[in-house]
């Protein structure tokens, strides 16, 4: 199991803890992460106007090298991961778009969407399995009451996204059951943390993201996961009762691994 | 050579302001065979009529050409017309000069000149039309309704009123349907079960009514007048001649958890049951699902209890074989499952409940005893929202595109109870809008709002939380005032959408009757024949054909009554003659017509042909002339042209398109 991996800026910076133990876990699962040679930051949010390239090209060029490898992308972020799969989703499906971008880019191929962009979680759920996940897990989370934290950006566009039900999710709450923890439901794990607003106005994001650690508090969470680090940065300003962590961080320990 | 006369209608200015009509008369007169041609300002009034009954015998006519509207507006009208005159009403064609021409054309010459085309077309026809007469087959008196709700009870009711004998198929173990387990119906108010237990009882009691409960239709044969149906009679464990209905047994069984599915779960029942106290028939049932007995063979309690021996363990499926001159579709609807809509979060919280869970909630033999508690922790509510069109008008794939017409008016019923019998409780509707067609129906809305004090809010509710204090925090627009409400609610009630029952689509296959793509059953003509399946002998009652409440309900229920009646008056029925056969020679065997006949009015034998002198044994197709409809589908897929419909042959066809192509 290869993979191309796309950490993006923020696992560089912000979230290293993100990127560490997401490369632990992987290697410990067996899978081999191949960090592009040239990628590019992805801009950070997926540009709507239909007739804006210039910020979609760097997922374009990241989609280009794996394909190139012969090899699926795998992402952490929920920026970068919503990017680039709305960005292949762009290429393999808008033919104006990708008659502009091979323009511009003029590759030796033009992408042919072979590449498929998988979000870490997508690949403990399909790849490895959330059965065959248990059974390697040695350090069970048993007891531990765990919120799973989606935001907006891993699930919508549902269409495009297609990773779960954007009402009704439960990818993260399998894969808590999976590391022997119990899952906690509470209405607002995929409600908006607030997002870039931090930067503009933080008292906004963290009204937000109060509401959310409340109501995961108050149905008596211990732990909240997420896979984003701008999720995880606003839950954090709002200061709840609960530790908000990646959930590579509790599936490192889950798994046993030392260095975690 | 036919002697063929062509009549040109005007249609007041409907054709004679866009066709030239007498320039299209003087263009057809010239065709081979015409021997008349005339044009008349209304072809179809009785002086109209006359005029070609008088051409037809002045001018020996063999085939008559109306250029007028669609034959499906008066192609009888003018057959009746030219049999009055002594000549086979299938050698008269209509040239549809208005639907075809007048009504889409502007440019006078160029409709003048479609005009002429396609009264060519018709006269080439004519040339090749051959009289046909129709056969009869005899009607078997006795009606089947599939479907025991409010519309099956009615249609039976009325059917058997007039002295024809009528058997009910009801798969669950009693008749009564959804109404059944409604509480007050709008806009009188008055009991459901007040108002239709009667009627169950007097299904019950006619002696031309025979009720087929817990039993389903398992194959239909036959056609119009002489269906052949199996029923299959689920075993219920129980011997229906024997049980009295004293419930005892239903009292001493151990096993008590099971879902009680007429109070849609929100209590239990035993596995030994009978659905509520005014079932008709009042017989146990045994829920093979739950009973010890019927899974480990250790129990046997109600066999114990029962005084009259009616508990049977080792009773199986039954199969009956009647024949019925009529069927009569009766199905009904369900709400929707809201698995894809949880935003609303109604697998989340208890406290989130459908419309029909609280028909049950405030219903005297409902699970609260007919006291609205909250199912969570049996509170008081005090403040509760409705949500409307959950699933109705929707056009994101996840719901219905159809407005199921009866929840508004449900809601204002609900909402008008609700702050008449706890005035402390306040009431909000969010809706997209307020639909309130029928008699009485907006006034009933109305004093929902103004003497009742409903908070109706324009705007649908984006999503509804659960909290942990155990409230709902309900997320919505309120479009009229421009802002987003959080509203926090104890109660959270869905309108869910109403579709066909599940059991629609395996029926309609059997019956050979066509849906929509919602799998509501089709009418024969939205407009005209709204009680009609467009297959011969097939009717269509109440929720079946489209969401319905109950006033509307009944009254398709007794349309659909006296079209049957009609029809069981017949002691025999013509035929439409223009009907596929195969010609024998022709026919390979392939089964291409089989496969698309949608009637199954297509049959394979083996038949012995003498061929150069030897006698070969051939697999070859037959048509029963009185399932076939005419549709032709056959004459197209047959390869080898074996297939040809009397009144529409290939020949005729041809040569219409040849007339048409010579211009």
């Amino acid at each position: 199991m290869t993979y191309s991996y796309y950490p993006g800026c923020t696992l560089k910076t912000k979230a290293k803890e993100l990127d560490r133990s997401a490369r632990l876990c992987a290697e410990a699962l067996g899978a081999n992460l191949r960090e592009l040679d040239n990628w590019q930051c992805c801009g950070g949010a997926y540009t709507a106007s239909s007739d804006e390239i210039a910020t979609k090209l760097s997922s374009v060029r990241a989609l280009l090298e794996a394909e190139s490898r012969e090899e699926d992308i795998i992402t952490l972020c929920s920026a970068c991961h919503n990017v680039l799969k709305r960005v292949r989703n762009d290429l393999t499906n808008d033919a104006n778009f990708a008659f502009k971008v091979n323009n511009y880019v003029k590759p030796e191929k033009p992408f042919e969407g072979k590449t498929k962009v998988i979000h870490f979680l997508e690949f403990l759920r399909d790849e490895i399995g959330f059965d065959n996940l248990r059974e390697k897990v040695v350090n069970p989370f048993t007891g531990k009451k765990i919120a799973a934290y989606y935001g907006c950006l891993l699930l919508r566009p549902s269409g495009v996204m297609d990773m779960d039900d954007p009402e009704n999710p439960k990818i993260l709450e399998d894969f808590i059951r999976a590391i022997g923890g119990e899952p906690v439901m509470y209405p607002y794990r995929n409600e908006c943390c607030g997002g870039y607003v931090a930067l503009e106005d933080k008292s906004a994001t963290v009204k937000k993201s109060e509401k959310i650690v409340a109501s995961a508090d108050g149905f008596g969470a211990d732990i909240i996961i997420t896979a984003c680090p701008l999720c995880l940065y606003n839950l954090e300003s709002a200061k709840g009762e609960s530790e908000v962590k990646y959930f590579t961080e509790l599936l490192a320990v889950a798994l046993g691994i030392k260095e975690a | 050579m036919q002697r063929i006369g062509v009549f040109v209608c005007h249609c007041g200015t409907n054709i004679a302001a866009t066709v030239d009509v007498k320039a299209v008369a003087e263009a057809l007169r010239h065709e081979p065979g015409v021997v008349v041609s005339e044009e008349y300002q209304y072809m179809c009034s009785e002086a109209g009529q006359e005029l070609i009954k008088n051409a037809i015998k002045e001018n020996a006519l063999t085939g008559v050409v109306v250029c007028s509207c669609s034959p499906r507006m008066h192609e009888a009208t003018f057959r009746k017309t030219v049999a009055a005159a002594g000549l086979n009403p299938y050698m008269l064609e209509i040239a549809n000069i208005r639907e075809q021409v007048s009504w889409i054309h502007k440019n006078i010459e160029e409709a003048t000149e479609k005009a002429i085309i396609l009264g060519r077309a018709a006269i080439a026809k004519v040339h090749l039309n051959a009289p046909l007469t129709a056969g009869e087959s005899p009607v078997v008196k006795r009606a089947l309704v599939i479907g025991g709700g409010i519309a099956g009870i009615q249609t039976a009711l009325d059917i058997a009123e007039a002295g024809f004998e009528v058997d009910i198929v009801e798969k669950n173990p009693t008749i009564g349907g959804k109404m059944t387990q409604l509480d007050k119906t709008f806009p009188t108010l008055d009991c459901a079960a007040c108002i239709l237990t009667p009627k169950m009882v007097d299904c019950a009691q006619n002696d031309k009514i025979k009720i087929y409960s817990y039993s389903e239709v398992s194959e239909v044969k036959g056609f119009v007048g002489n269906f052949d149906v199996t029923i299959k009679r689920k075993a219920r464990y129980v011997d229906e001649n024997k049980c009295t209905g004293c419930g005892l047994c239903t009292e001493k069984c151990p096993q008590k958890k099971v879902p009680n599915e007429f109070n849609l779960g929100l209590d239990n029942r035993r596995a030994i049951y009978i659905p509520f106290a005014q079932a008709v028939p009042k017989i146990a049932t045994i829920d093979a699902d739950y009973c010890t007995m019927l899974k480990s063979g250790k129990c046997g309690v109600c066999s114990k209890v029962c005084t009259v021996g009616a508990i049977d363990y080792k009773q199986q499926d039954t199969y009956v074989n009647e024949k019925y001159g009529a069927i009569v579709v009766a199905t009904g609807f369900n709400p929707i499952k809201l698995d894809k809509y949880d935003e609303f979060a109604y697998s989340q919280s208890a406290d989130v409940i459908t419309s029909l869970e609280l028909e049950r909630l405030m219903n005297a033999a409902g699970p609260n005893g007919g006291t609205l508690l909250r199912p969570s922790d049996k509170k008081h509510p005090h403040r509760i929202a409705f949500i409307q069109c959950v699933g109705s008008r929707c056009d994101d794939g996840k719901g219905k595109s159809y407005c199921s017409k009866i929840c508004c008016m449900y809601t204002a019923k609900h909402a008008m109870l609700i702050r008449e019998k706890y005035p402390d409780t306040e009431v909000y509707v969010f809706y997209i809008d307020v639909r309130t067609p029928g008699k009485n129906f907006d006034e009933f809305y109305r004093r929902a709002v103004e003497e009742y004090g409903v908070n109706y809010v324009k705007g649908m509710v984006g999503k509804v939380l659960p909290e942990p204090d155990g409230t709902l925090t309900v997320r919505a627009s309120d479009l009229l005032n421009g802002q987003q409400l959080n509203l926090s609610c104890d109660l959270v009630v869905l309108a869910a959408a109403i579709e066909p029952d599940n059991s629609a689509r395996p029926l309609a296959t059997m019956l050979t009757a066509s849906m929509d793509t919602n799998d509501f059953f089709t009418e024969a003509h939205p407009k005209l024949r709204p009680v009609e399946s467009p297959t011969a002998g097939i009717f269509l009652s109440g929720a079946c054909q489209g969401p319905k409440d109950i006033p509307e309900t009944v009254s398709q229920a007794s349309a659909c009554a006296a079209k049957v009646i009609g029809l069981l008056a017949k002691n025999t029925l013509k035929g439409n003659p223009c009907v596929a056969h195969s010609n024998e020679l022709l026919c390979n065997g392939c089964s291409s017509c089989e496969k698309v006949c949608p009637y199954g009015a297509i049959s394979y034998s083996d038949k012995e042909f003498r061929i150069n002198g030897k006698m070969v044994t051939r697999r070859v197709a037959s048509v029963n002339p009185a399932v076939c409809q005419g549709c032709g589908a056959c004459t197209v897929a047959c390869p080898s042209g074996a297939m040809d419909l009397n009144g529409f042959s290939n020949s005729q066809i041809m040569a219409e398109v040849d007339a048409i192509c010579k211009w």
